[in-house]
């Protein structure tokens, strides 16, 4: 019996995008980002100190293709704020050096873009994948 | 497969930008797998980034990630 109507996984990314108002979904983990953009990515938010769920998407396949499907966005990391895909890394550190992320994410009085952000300790990363 | 129908020169991926988008000019580096472009097209005009750079996404598909391994893109509609 197949069941189509039924995408857990789908299901699942979509929970975690609704239950967080800033949430990213990259490879690796905030404190072992395993790629350059994640990384980066991840070095932004902490400069700016706004809080943020992550999502590892490396250890289930799925989780990237129907993230991507779901986006309608091909490459990792992707940033959601209230619900909304924001863009990937490019356009995460583009918005910073122009302010508008500090704005997107309601931080006004965040540190300007003036030096390189420095990765720092996060939190621990959700587990889509131990949902299922 | 070869090596040589393996490989990704930026001038491909410029002259498929260009072709892929109207009046678009791109200036794209790389070294083969990590690439870097900077594309001015008037039809970005009005587009959100997202949408600026779904466009360029559009041209390569499922190329992304896999023969192209990573793209860095910067947008501008131009004067």
């Amino acid at each position: 019996m197949t069941d189509e109507s039924t995408n857990p996984m789908r299901e699942a990314i979509e929970t975690a995008i609704s239950e967080n108002p800033v949430i990213l979904f990259m490879k690796g983990t905030p404190n072992q980002p395993a790629c350059g953009f994640s990384a980066r990515t991840v070095a932004i938010l902490q400069s700016l100190g706004a809080p943020f769920a992550a999502v590892d998407i490396l250890p289930d396949p799925r989780i990237r293709q129907e993230l991507s499907t779901l986006s309608n966005w091909p490459t990792i990391p992707q940033l959601f704020v209230n619900g909304e895909l924001v863009g990937g890394c490019d356009i995460v550190t583009e918005m910073y050096q122009s302010g508008e992320l500090q704005h997107a994410l309601g931080l006004e009085n965040a540190p300007a873009a003036e030096t390189e952000p420095e990765p720092e300790l996060a939190q621990r990363p959700l587990s889509i994948e131990n949902r299922l | 497969m070869s090596a040589a129908a393996d490989f990704v020169s930026p001038e491909e991926l410029k002259d498929r930008i260009e072709a892929g988008i109207p009046g678009a000019s791109a200036a794209v580096t790389g070294d083969g797998h990590h690439f870097n472009a900077i594309i001015t097209a008037p039809a970005f005009r009005g587009m959100s980034r997202i949408a600026q750079h779904r466009m360029v996404y559009d041209v390569f598909g499922a190329e992304l990630g896999g023969r192209i391994h990573a793209l860095s893109i910067q947008t501008q509609p131009g004067e």
